[in-house]
């Protein structure tokens, strides 16, 4: 006799209890996920996340192409219409950037000489990678972004993003190809910022609205609308220096109109920037402003002393040389 | 009705599963950088959709797991806090299955001021689980548009309703 034709028939759980305990697993599931896991801070990224990254990065670059062809196609629409105004207005642009240009070599020079009578060093250029924007979360509950390069070229997590116009966020997760952005709106980001007239070093915060607010401010004056606030290089996650935004005035305090809002984010660039070490270990390259305006010098060899003169004395005899100080 | 045509509109493939890869296939294309005319477009819940409409249709064993898998897409994909969406999903489901005896063969205003209510606590518990893992809350502004736009999905919802509701006499 089999157990269906028993008397454990009757005790089959029904169709709707099965549902009903289907449900509260399922629920039981989901709290599970929701209070083992943590984003965004020093946690490591998990595993299933980075994973489902690499798998769906390469579909949603398939999916946004014709978007980004369209907007391509919109912008050049755009470009050939407005064609006429668009030159008055380089024109316009051209000619204070000339008149600029001399003052700029003139502050470059000033600026390399001081540098080097001071015996300062500055930090070397970071490298960087750039990438597209295949997967934008726009919704309320998180402000991230896939790009469409990972660890294969350089990326790794805490690498800073920018756009054309300035921070984005940075990377919260890498995959060979593709890598997660955590943007500077998300509830999880917190980017230490310094306010450049205040002085006020500051933490910016994402609370899921536009303009990210200003916290724990401290600084010797008190902060006023439209001031510029880069990163401050604080915890050294991000370098300092890197442009956010204007500081303006909102219901329960300050906030930050980001930079990067001025236009759509759909090509970003990458920082390979890891910690500090990369810049006091100094300049791995030429330095990208003095060999513009100071080219290294190239001195005649030394001439045979002159009978009389002592020796190691420059030619000419007119007082010693310095090698790493600018000539006119 | 034929008999053929009743075991068909049975089938959980048909019922639960087709609409489930419908609803990730439309998660996925707007899950793309889409904006028009300088705006970004609202990114609508999907699965809620299904979350209720599955709900008042009948209960099932299948649909509990396949919200969560879902739920767990959105997160994924949007790169949240994992299990943010599967929760607020089945809560979702669970009040709208307990309700669904009052829910059986209203007209579509009534179903609409119900499906308005799932999506009202839908978003409500997001924004606490959110609350719980990161201690702030979301974007008024962007929680009003996906909502607005999570509700114009509704005409789906009817849809699905209406060619799946009455195929099973035991729950009617």
């Amino acid at each position: 006799m089999s157990l269906r034709d028993g008397p454990f028939n009757d005790l089959r759980p029904s169709r709707g209890w099965l549902a009903a305990g289907a449900l509260i697993l399922a629920g039981v599931v989901a709290l599970g996920l929701l209070f083992t896991h943590h984003r965004g801070g020093d946690a490591p990224p998990s595993a299933l996340q980075t994973r489902f990254d690499s798998v769906v990065g390469p579909v949603e670059e398939v999916i946004s192409a014709p978007a980004h062809w369209l907007r391509l196609g919109a912008g050049a629409v755009g470009d050939y219409v407005l064609a006429g105004s668009q030159n008055a207005r380089l024109k316009r642009e051209l000619l204070k950037a000339r008149s600029d240009e001399d003052q700029l070599a003139a502050l470059r020079m000033e600026n390399a000489q001081l540098r080097a009578l001071l015996g300062l060093r500055t930090d070397p250029p970071l490298p960087m990678v750039s990438a597209r924007t295949v997967v934008d979360a726009r919704g309320p509950f998180s402000h991230t972004r896939l790009a469409d390069a990972g660890a294969v070229q350089g990326v790794g997590e805490g690498n800073p993003v920018l756009s054309d116009h300035g921070l984005v966020g940075r990377v919260v997760g890498v995959g060979p190809q593709m890598s997660r952005i955590l943007l500077l709106t998300d509830p999880a980001s917190r980017v230490p910022v310094i306010v450049a007239g205040a002085q006020a070093r500051s933490l910016l915060i994402g609370d899921g609205a536009s303009a990210p607010r200003l916290d724990y401010s401290h600084g010797p004056a008190p902060i006023q609308a439209g001031e510029r606030v880069y990163t401050s290089g604080d915890g050294g996650v991000i370098p300092r220096g890197l442009p956010v935004g204007v500081t303006v005035k909102a219901l329960g305090g300050w906030r930050v109109a980001l930079d990067s809002d001025a236009a759509p984010i759909d090509f970003v660039r990458i920082l390979l920037f890891h910690d500090f070490s990369q810049v006091a270990a100094g300049p791995t390259g030429p330095d990208p402003i003095a060999p513009s305006v100071l080219p290294s010098l190239k001195t005649a060899p030394p001439a045979p002393p002159a009978s009389g003169a002592p020796p190691g004395a420059p030619p000419g005899g007119t007082g010693p040389a310095n090698p790493s100080g600018p000539r006119p | 009705m034929s008999a053929t045509e009743v075991i068909a509109r049975l089938d959980p493939q048909r019922w639960l599963l087709r609409p489930a890869a419908l609803s990730l296939a439309a998660t996925l294309i707007f899950g793309a950088p889409l904006e028009a005319l300088g705006l970004r477009l609202p990114e609508p819940v999907f699965p809620l959709v299904l979350a209720f409409s599955w709900a008042v249709i009948r209960p099932s064993v299948l649909a509990p797991f396949l919200l969560l898998a879902l739920g767990l897409f959105q997160d994924l994909l949007t790169g949240g806090p994992p299990g943010l969406w599967p929760l607020a999903l089945l809560t979702a489901y669970a009040l709208t299955v307990s309700a669904r005896r009052a829910l059986s063969g209203q007209s579509g205003l009534t179903l609409f001021a119900a499906y308005a209510a799932t999506v009202i606590v839908a978003l409500g518990v997001a924004t606490l689980a959110l609350w719980a893992a990161e201690g702030e809350g979301p974007g008024l502004v962007d929680l009003l548009w996906q909502g607005l736009a999570t509700l114009v999905l509704f005409v789906f919802a009817v849809r699905l309703i209406g060619a799946y509701e009455d195929a099973d006499v035991r729950f009617r």
